[in-house]
């Protein structure tokens, strides 16, 4: 079952030098189902992910032949339903996550508050609810961190407490743009669980936004891979190694391994033909 | 061989009453110079709080930084210290300021080192950091991720420093801009013989770039090992044995 159709999206920010297409006509469908974003930075992922939310900032310019949730266009809501469409329906985990929280509230009450935005229940209820999902994502002291700024948790918490947030509202879709990038292995697995789990138990569509090929490729059901604001290839998520366009192998070549020391990494020889439209 | 960092003892703290965080506990280790030395471990053990320590960031620490010989005390650092150590967060959101252009940013910092022929360092440091004159006046809002933590870099390779800190420089990263910082960051140590503490979860990365590295749990140091042993998978604690294993995927 297709849960968001997106066709022909386009991303363009007026600049100095011209019109610069951060996004060049992007399609897909999404089920429920993993589906995973890659591509080199710069390739439009996070554009991609934003733009189905309409948060791209002006002077940028959004256009789609549709965007479609539910059988509607979500280009042609007005802002108001947009907001419930981004509080109910599509959550998403921004790259930047200390970014997202707000500075000069206390974690707790920003998680708390969010709760209660979308639960009818008592402040204590909400307490213990923000605690329980402090503890679902691996954070071991959460009564502290529920006391705490955002300045004062380290990386990886910062990264564990905006997913914890996104969660509450129990969304259809969640977009989660590097969403494990500052978390250590273990961490990242249990973390990985909990979205896994929404996607099989609750019907959830995922899409997952990540530069890291591996772990893509094993928790991913399909993967899109983009360069210069295009899909150039589209591959089922344990085929990755196997990918065929120079632009996927050069990706999985410029990784460091612990078994093949070298001096010099291998790095991305481009070709402007990967980025014509039309040609892939 | 001499010394560039030596750390001795190190606690580091935050806050007080129930409040109180012991981020860091009797920490200690030497880097020589032009060594490169990595700090792994899980989410929270107080690799972070290591590197804010020595660049006075965490003001309340106990024990002894010594930098190139000498002895840092409190938190306050002068412009010789930043001459000689230059940091790159592992947040390059809140490390750029919002309305400055990324020309501004470079143009600031070289006149804070006093650094002339201003405009020519300014292309230089973005064609060595992969971005090029074109993303000059962009604003940090105007820029991807990656693009942004390579603006960053560019900031703290401006004054020349001799030792580099860095905490996760390319975790928000694709693999190919990866792959490319980081044999710049091995081209910058061969030619400047400089000194670089790291801290990254990606134990691959630290393999590619650190001769040693040291693992941390809860605020301590558990095991100081070789890069060799890290290949081989090769730790003596039980701790360090369980992360090598999850990295590798075995
Ligand atoms: N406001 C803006 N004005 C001009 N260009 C912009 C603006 N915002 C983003 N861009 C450009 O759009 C392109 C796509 O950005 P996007 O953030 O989607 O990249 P990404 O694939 O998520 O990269 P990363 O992996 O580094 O996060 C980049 O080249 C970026 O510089
Ligand atoms: N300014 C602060 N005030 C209070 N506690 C802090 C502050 N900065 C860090 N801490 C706490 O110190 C501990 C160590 O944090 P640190 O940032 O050093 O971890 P880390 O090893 O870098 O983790 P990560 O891999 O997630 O970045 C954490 O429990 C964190 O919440
Ligand atoms: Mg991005
Ligand atoms: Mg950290």
């Amino acid at each position: 079952m297709t849960l968001l159709e997106v066709e022909n999206l386009r991303v363009k920010f007026p600049t100095r030098q011209g019109v610069f297409e951060a996004v060049r006509g992007v399609s897909f469908s999404l089920g429920k189902e993993r589906l995973g974003i890659v591509g080199e930075s710069g390739s439009g992922k996070s554009m991609t992910g934003r733009a189905i939310l309409r948060l791209i900032r002006p002077p940028g310019i959004v256009e789609a032949d549709g965007i479609r949730l539910e059988g509607r266009n979500l280009l042609d809501l007005s802002e108001t339903a947009m907001r419930k469409v981004r509080g109910q329906k599509i959550s998403m985990v921004m790259q930047d996550p200390k970014f997202s929280l707000n500075p000069v509230m206390r974690v707790g009450d920003q998680i708390m508050e969010a709760y209660l935005l979308h639960n009818r229940s008592s402040k204590a209820e909400a307490r213990r609810r923000a605690i329980e999902m402090l503890e679902a994502v691996s954070i071991r002291d959460p009564e502290r961190v529920l006391r705490a700024y955002p300045h004062e948790v380290s990386g990886g918490m910062g990264q564990r407490i905006m997913i914890a947030m996104m969660l509450i509202p129990d969304p259809q879709i969640l977009i989660a743009d590097e969403p494990t990038s500052a978390l250590d292995v273990s961490v990242q697995r249990q973390v990985l669980g909990i979205m896994d789990r929404l996607v099989k138990d609750r019907g959830m569509g995922l899409i997952f936004i990540s530069h890291d090929l591996n772990l893509v490729s094993e928790f991913c059901d399909r993967v899109l891979i983009m360069y210069a604001g295009r899909v150039v290839e589209t591959c089922a998520a344990d085929k990755l190694h196997e990918a065929t366009h120079p632009y996927t192998r050069g990706l999985l070549n410029s990784l460091p391994r612990l078994d093949e020391p070298r001096r010099h990494l291998e790095v991305l020889q481009r070709d402007p033909a990967w980025a014509e439209e039309g040609g892939a | 061989m001499s010394v560039a960092l030596r750390i001795e003892g190190l606690d580091v703290w935050f806050g007080d009453g129930r409040d109180r965080v012991d981020a860091v506990k009797e920490a200690g280790f030497e880097v020589a110079t032009g060594e490169s030395f990595g700090l792994v471990g899980e989410s929270g053990s107080g690799k972070s709080t290591i590197l804010r320590a020595i660049t006075g960031l965490a003001r309340d620490w106990s024990g002894l930084i010594e930098v190139e010989g000498k002895r840092i005390e409190g938190a306050r650092r002068d412009r010789a210290f930043f001459k000689t150590v230059q940091m790159v967060f592992q947040d390059p959101y809140a490390s750029l300021h919002p309305r400055h252009t990324v020309d501004q940013v470079l143009s600031e910092t070289l006149s804070l080192h006093k650094l002339g022929d201003v405009d020519a360092r300014v292309v230089r440091l973005l064609d060595d950091v992969g971005l090029g004159a074109k993303f000059r006046f962009r604003y940090p809002h105007q820029l991807s991720g990656g693009q942004r933590q390579r603006v960053a870099i560019a900031r703290a390779l401006a004054g020349e420093p001799d030792i580099l800190l860095l905490d996760e420089p390319t975790s928000a990263l694709d693999v190919s801009v990866q792959a490319e910082i980081l044999n710049l960051l091995t081209d910058l140590r061969a030619e400047h013989g400089l000194t670089y503490l790291m801290v990254s979860h990606d134990l691959p990365v630290i393999g590619h770039m650190c001769d040693r590295l040291a693992v941390m749990k809860d605020g301590r140091i558990v095991e100081v090992m070789g890069v060799e042993a890290l290949r081989r998978g090769e730790a003596r604690e039980d701790y360090s044995r369980d992360l090598l294993a999850a990295s590798v995927g075995a």
